[in-house]
């Protein structure tokens, strides 16, 4: 299977401070990929590294066989980033951001699609509105628009929906299934395990830079499915989690 | 679908007219309130020591002061334009939306510093038709007004550049500004000839860059000046090849933009 990202041996360490311990996993092309970990495990530094806000000490990362340090412009095309942070450009509209978004990454004439985007974002009616007039949850929503105005195969999100309310969660994970489903690779980073349990097809999970679990939800489900919790309920991704992050290999 | 469906081009075009849209946004503020304080210091000034001094042995110290003022506006909001949209975008987080597109560290550069060249050349614009009023204007030679200003105006976007990308808070880019940009601009020669001052600070004074910029200015229009326009524009042009070459090795590493 081809691989949408490689991450090879990556490496990175702010101060005395290691981000990342020789990190390595694949992403399969088309692959709902689920990146979990507790704050600070390094799950935005890998996404900066991918992006190329970032360079790492060692190792390499490609996104669609594209190497994101020696060919960044062609890497860049190929990766759509919602950021974790809820940031955005007070001077302008919804519209106006878009793009100039859009053409950043030197695509002209894209109102076609950025007007779908919007419409499925429920952003339609916010199009004229400056950014700054917008709630959270508008404003994240502009974000993943950003990142899709260039039709990029491989989608980022770090941590979507924190902060949002049910129905746009809901909305946005229909969407962002669609474009999984249209063969986009989506990699995810949230702290609801029940969103990521419930859209992942793999699942990395980091723990102070390293890569503690890598496998399919499925596998890691059943090697704790086996036994049920005291209150009889079936074991969870968030069970499976709790017993990884407290030093427990998976 | 392995790769978007596009016929890229550059995002050079969209990054210059961004920047050139934020100003015009809030006009009142990048553009009106520069032209009204040249106009106040014309006013000032000009009431004060017209006809007590003769500049050059036959121009009136108005006539004289306006291509200076102009000058001085020109170079201000040229590094205002950068450093400010940059730190801006730096501390409010947006500026993530550039570093993630595939634009080239030229296309980052020359977007930028273009947008600064033409806020400049529009406020030193109004400066110019507001104060025309005071003085028949004179154009000895247009083509060194031309050349002077989009020099002068890029080696400052330059600058606002290096500045906006180093300073980590409003007020170390303040700072930047009020200790090195302003007396710069001030000690150059807008307000006085070079020939009028003692010795030390004449010699002090050709250590300036931007006394060439403001001195090869006047010259186009009066056709006089304090040194020969060819060596001010043999250090201005040498002084933008520098900051030109410092900002994009700045782009390059990475430096305080992509850790």
């Amino acid at each position: 299977m081809t691989s949408a990202i490689a991450i090879k041996g990556i490496s990175k360490h702010y101060g005395v401070l290691q981000a990342l311990d020789d990190v390595s996993l694949n992403v399969h092309e088309g692959e709902f990929f689920g990146l979990l970990g507790p704050n600070g495990a390094g799950k935005t530094t890998l996404i900066s590294i991918l992006a190329g806000l970032c360079k790492p000490d060692q190792g390499s990362a490609s996104i669609m066989g594209v190497d994101v340090q020696s060919t960044h412009r062609e890497a860049s095309r190929m990766l759509g980033v919602v950021p974790q942070e809820l940031v955005f450009d007070p001077f302008f509209t919804v519209r106006e951001t878009l793009r100039f978004q859009s053409g950043y990454f030197g695509i002209r004439n894209n109102d076609a699609w950025i007007d779908e985007i919007m419409a499925n974002l429920d952003l339609t009616g916010k199009a004229d509105s400056n950014m700054r007039s917008l709630s959270g949850g508008m404003k994240r929503r502009v974000l993943v628009a950003q990142a899709l105005v260039h039709r990029p195969p491989v989608i980022v999100l770090d941590e979507p929906t924190a902060g949002v309310d049910v129905e746009l969660r809901q909305s946005l994970w229909q969407f962002i299934s669609r474009l999984n489903h249209d063969g986009h690779t989506i990699v995810l980073t949230t702290h609801y395990l029940e969103e990521a349990e419930a859209l992942c097809q793999r699942i990395a999970m980091l723990k102070q830079g390293k890569v503690v679990a890598l496998d399919t939800t499925a596998n890691l489900l059943s090697r704790f499915g086996g036994t049920k919790k005291h209150n009889g309920e079936a074991v969870d991704l968030e069970d499976v989690f709790v017993h990884i992050m407290s030093g427990n290999a998976a | 679908m392995k790769h978007a469906p596009f016929d890229y081009g550059s995002g050079f075009p969209t990054l210059l007219r961004k920047e050139v849209k934020r100003f015009y946004k809030v006009a009142f503020q990048t553009v009106a309130a520069p032209v009204l304080t040249a106009v106040l210091y014309l006013m000032i000034f000009g009431h004060v020591l017209e006809g007590k001094v003769e500049m050059y042995g036959h121009l009136s110290y108005t006539a004289f002061l306006i291509p200076g003022l102009v000058m001085m506006s020109l170079l201000q909001n040229a590094f205002a334009n950068t450093s400010s949209s940059l730190i801006q975008s730096k501390i409010t987080g947006n500026l993530v939306f550039v570093l993630l597109a595939p634009l080239s560290n030229l296309e980052f550069y020359a977007a930028y510093v273009l947008a600064a060249v033409v806020r400049g050349a529009v406020v030193g614009l109004g400066v110019f038709l507001i104060t025309a009023w005071f003085v028949q204007p004179s154009f000895a030679y247009p083509i060194w007004i031309i050349v002077f200003a989009f020099l002068g105006a890029a080696i400052l976007g330059s600058m606002g550049l290096i500045a906006g990308i180093w300073a980590d808070k409003f007020d170390q880019l303040a700072a930047f500004q009020n200790f090195l940009i302003m007396p710069a601009t001030m000690l150059s020669g807008v307000f006085y000839s070079i020939h009028t001052l003692p010795p030390v600070w004449q010699t002090i004074s050709h250590f300036n860059p931007f006394f060439y910029m403001i001195d090869g200015f006047r010259y186009g229009f009066f056709g006089v000046s304090d040194v020969s326009p060819w060596i001010s524009f043999a250090i201005v042009g040498g002084f933008f090849v520098a900051v030109s070459f410092a900002s994009l090795r700045m782009l390059k590493t990475g430096y305080k933009l992509r850790h």
